[in-house]
């Protein structure tokens, strides 16, 4: 239990997927103007990553590894675009899923679950799970705390980026070129967090 | 080479670059930077697959259902990272380590997607090879120039090899290890952008809000 909590603490904090591994950038910088659009497409990808890391896991463990499938078959060189299917078909799943069920949060997350399927944060999860050898278990803590850190990068950057449209930036950083130096800002709080001993 | 060609190849280097006009495949242009042999590797792949993916998509272009196209492109570009994660494993294993999770991540490198979508679904075969070629230079020049900067400043050495003197060996350089951690990246590129949007002003974002448009100058 104690070994799992801190798996959790460590994939939020310490090993944060957006501002560590620079994971997702391109929805991270493009979808980070307001901070309730961020909140949305954060709660989007915490939902996909906590139910695709595991899935993909269990792909792993059934299909791919040593010897799993067939007596002495290594099929892991399949294994990115067994991840990438899997990870298409259950945004495709949850988006019919949410459309029945969930109407509303359909409605709200609408634009940004399809969106999901190209966000290297989530491949990224995947990948780190199979290098890392998780468990089934570990997978699960692992799904949901490398999405939630995800989130929480992208809302204290929409939050920031809110008030900076009013300040005063020279001409050739305006945009882009800020949002990369405050990013750099953010990431370098975060790396004080790498000290802590778990 | 005739005109159009070569404005297809030269344009996205710096004038229509991937990573800083176009906010495309930041995602790995980062993390692979520390050190300039991993950057060095890691474009050599994303070039690759990327011209080869826009021209394999764009010969079967008349033949993909406009409804399923997404995961047609998925497919295809999913395969050629394969095959070139297993050539890496294969000839440069100690480096492919080093990557460890980004070859994978190419499949959902936003330039790969964005050129196949952009490009290579309107054009023929010959003339899309070439704009996956130039985007994925682009991205190697800033891959490059950002590696250069890390690790020449982070640990005094181009490729493994000592450029500067180190402290350490008695040298005079000391090296600065914040440059190999992860926020220089930003920075630097944050500074490049910044660069690339002097050289082109049309470049240059708009301010939402004027500040000084009511009271002016004077008012200071």
């Amino acid at each position: 239990m104690e070994a799992l909590l801190s798996l959790f603490v460590k994939s939020v904090f310490i090993e944060n997927m957006a501002l560590t591994f620079f994971l997702g950038m391109c929805t991270f910088i493009a979808i980070s103007k307001k901070i309730e659009t961020a909140i949305g497409l954060g709660i989007a990808v915490v939902i996909v990553q906590a139910i695709t890391v595991p899935a993909n896991n269990l792909i792993l463990n059934v299909f791919l590894k040593d010897s799993a499938l067939l007596q002495g078959i290594d099929l892991r060189f399949l294994g990115l675009i067994s991840y990438i299917a899997v990870i298409a078909a259950i945004v495709q799943i949850l988006e019919m899923v949410l459309d029945k069920y969930v109407p509303a949060l359909y409605q709200a997350l609408g634009v940004f679950l399809p969106l999901i399927t190209v966000n290297c944060a989530i491949l990224g999860g995947s990948l780190f799970m199979v290098e890392r050898d998780y468990t089934f278990v570990e997978s699960v803590v692992y799904g949901f705390g490398s999405g939630f850190s995800w989130m929480l990068a992208i809302v204290i950057l929409a939050g920031v980026r809110e008030r900076l449209k009013y300040s005063d930036v020279p001409a050739g950083l305006q945009g882009l070129g800020i949002i990369f130096i405050t990013v750099g800002l953010m990431s370098l709080g975060f790396m004080s967090f790498s000290g802590i001993q778990l | 080479m005739n005109l159009e060609a070569r404005k297809v190849i030269t344009t996205p280097l710096v004038a229509n670059n991937p990573i800083t006009l176009q906010i495309l495949g930041i995602c790995s242009a980062l993390a692979v930077t520390s050190s300039l042999k991993t950057a060095l590797l890691m474009a050599a792949a994303l070039t690759t697959v990327t011209a080869f993916s826009n021209a394999s998509i764009s010969a079967i272009r008349h033949h993909i259902p406009g409804s399923i196209r997404i995961i047609v492109q998925m497919t295809i570009i999913a395969s050629l990272v394969i095959v070139v994660d297993q050539l890496m494993k294969a000839y440069a294993f100690s480096t492919a380590k080093q990557l460890s999770v980004f070859v994978g991540l190419i499949i959902t490198n936003c330039i790969v997607m964005g050129r196949a979508e952009a490009y290579a679904m309107q054009n023929p075969v010959g003339m899309s090879f070439l704009d996956g070629l130039g985007n994925g230079l682009g991205y190697s020049l800033i891959l490059i120039v950002v590696a250069v900067i890390r690790e020449l400043s982070g640990s005094g050495s181009l490729l493994g090899f000592g450029i500067l003197p180190l402290v350490n060996d008695g040298g005079w350089y000391v090296p600065n290890g914040l440059m190999l951690l992860p926020p220089s990246a930003f920075f630097i590129i944050g500074m490049l952008i910044w660069l690339i949007r002097i050289r082109y002003p049309e470049q240059q974002e708009l301010h939402d809000f004027k500040i000084h448009e009511k009271h002016g100058l004077g008012n200071r």
